[in-house]
């Protein structure tokens, strides 16, 4: 087991986010997160990172480390886990470049880093194409590739994407998870938070239903395509 | 002609003041979206920290302890100055802001407020209540340029004052901390999300600052040797102006906005009786920021506070 969650509680204020969900991921598995707006997919990916504080008695560990002793900085820095936050939220007033750069922040492993950066670069030619433009000028897809490519500079033991297909017409949507799929190929553990059920269980091996804040479902990606629960609350019938 | 380069000339070393000390207060509103209304007080804190090294320099080079020339016993003044007062705008935000980080932006206004008031006060009562005259590192020189007085001491200051901008520039464009610095402006939540201690930047933000305003004050010791502890209070206030002017964290318009103000300053009391100045200069700033309120280079974009 890479990362373990255990009882996982997180509120805002007075509102209950997540009521005490569990869920694992094995190495070099791409697991996925379903669910429906406010199911509080996000918010497990901002706990994972330390965005969020969560309640006592939560427990998550990664490789059996405890990851409430690591800062947000921390968990990308010393342990890999990297992020790909809702929305993307590129410095749309750094460069491409400086976007990628700017992920490699607290490394120190420079020979690493320029090896890295040619893989992003054949990865997403197009992020090579605009590399000394600002960030703010990409286009919707671009935007994204240079998302994930950030998260691979900054650590990629495990990669958190929260909603990659969001706003991306199908064919770039198709560049971007083949690149995904290619990422984990080479190693990179992948935890995925769709709203996409249909198109995150055929990219996932397994995946974990989230409704209102609870896992209500869990198995292997064909299992949940074929439930007829799942098929009737997410996949349209 | 000769008055109104006349006044250029002394624009231009107000403008100096003005606008390394709203580098510091722009740095911190923009990276960190707060006002650190302590930031007049810590240029006064600068400079008293410059009187000190020089007058300890100074009295060393008496005792026949050192011989240093007095250029660089300025030199040193300023370097020391600046690297002590950056600690303590550190200390500043780490005692005073980042308690503060997620409680309502007025709790941090008035614990800048706070903060200066106590700084303020806390040299009256280590020094006393009178003034303090910073040694006279160089001697006054003026050349006469066509009926232009120019003094050796106020091309040091603008001199020293454009050479500090440009490295503060260089710094913030070509590092990977003025990186981290920008894109905290935009994005204050997604930066952990880089590897980037948000508490590395924040308290290098202050240090940038307050060297900045340490350098300032000591250059203002060298025009006008007479330091006291509420030196920084009116500063403090125009400089705020100025960055306000010259947009939200941006550097270049803070510099900009520091001599503006420099010149409008210089120039209406060139023009009107100077018990008007200030009420005529600010109405005119004023009025900028009617048709311009994000200032010059301010985008009307807010940073991104919320996950």
């Amino acid at each position: 087991m890479l990362l373990s969650v255990e009882n996982l509680h997180v509120s805002y204020g007075q509102i209950k986010a997540l009521h005490g969900i569990n869920f694992h991921i094995d190495e070099g598995e791409i697991v996925c997160i379903i669910g429906a707006n406010g199911a509080g997919k996000s918010t497990t990916l901002r706990a994972i990172s330390r965005l969020v504080p969560v309640e006592k008695n939560s427990r998550m560990t990664y490789t059996g480390l405890n990851l409430l002793d690591y800062s947000a900085d921390k968990v990308v820095s010393e342990l890999g886990i990297s992020h790909v936050p809702e929305g993307r939220r590129l410095f749309g007033n750094l460069t491409v470049m400086e976007n990628l750069k700017l992920a490699t922040f607290a490394r120190k492993d420079n020979a690493q880093i320029a090896q890295d950066l040619v893989r992003v670069f054949a990865i997403f030619p197009r992020l090579k194409e605009r590399m000394t433009q600002k960030a703010g000028t990409l286009s919707g897809g671009e935007q994204q590739m240079l998302a994930v490519g950030r998260a691979f500079m900054s650590g990629r033991k495990v990669m958190l994407l929260d909603e990659p297909s969001m706003g991306l017409a199908p064919l770039l949507m198709m560049d971007v998870f083949n690149a995904l799929k290619e990422i984990n190929a080479e190693g990179t553990t992948i935890l995925l938070v769709e709203q996409n059920a249909r198109l995150a269980l055929q990219f996932a091996q397994r995946g974990y239903v989230l409704e209102t804040g609870s896992v209500v479902l869990e198995g292997n990606s064909d299992d949940l395509l074929t439930n007829p629960e799942v098929k009737k609350a997410y996949l349209g019938g | 002609m000769t008055s109104f380069l006349q006044n250029i000339v002394n624009a231009l070393q107000w403008g100096s003041f003005y606008a390394l000390i709203a580098l510091g207060y722009s740095m911190v509103y923009g990276v960190l979206m707060l006002f650190n209304f302590a930031h007049g007080d810590i240029f006064m804190v600068g400079a008293y920290i410059g009187f000190f090294v020089s007058t300890g320099l100074v009295a060393l080079s008496a005792l026949g302890a050192l011989t240093l020339p007095s250029w660089l016993i300025l030199t040193l003044t300023i370097i020391v100055a600046m690297f002590l007062t950056s600690f303590v705008g550190m200390l500043v935000e780490r005692i005073g802001y980042r308690p503060l980080r997620g409680a309502p932006r007025a709790s941090a206004a008035i614990t800048g407020l706070m903060i200066g008031i106590i700084l303020e006060t806390g040299n009256l009562a280590l020094l006393g209540a009178q003034r303090v005259s910073f040694p006279a590192l160089i001697e006054s020189v003026t050349y006469n340029i066509g009926g232009v007085f120019v003094t050796n001491k106020k091309v040091l200051i603008v001199v020293v004052s454009l050479l500090l901008m440009f490295a503060l520039h260089q710094f913030v464009q070509r590092t990977k901390w003025g990186m981290a610095m920008r894109a905290m402006a935009v994005d204050f939540v997604v930066v952990p999300l880089m590897g980037v201690p948000l508490n590395t930047i924040a308290a290098l933000t202050f240090a940038l600052g307050s060297g900045l305003a340490a350098a300032a004050g000591i250059l203002f010791g060298v025009a006008y040797p007479v330091l006291d502890p509420y030196m920084g209070i009116l500063f403090g206030w125009k400089a705020f102006v100025a960055a306000i002017l010259g947009g939200r964290g941006s550097i270049l318009g803070a510099a900009l906005a520091g001599f503006l103000l420099g010149f409008i300053e210089i120039f209406v009391a060139a023009i009107f009786p100077s018990t008007l100045r200030d009420l005529i200069a600010y109405s005119i700033i004023l009025l900028i920021l009617t048709f311009r309120p994000h200032g010059f280079f301010g985008e009307a974009y807010s940073a991104k506070l919320r996950l």
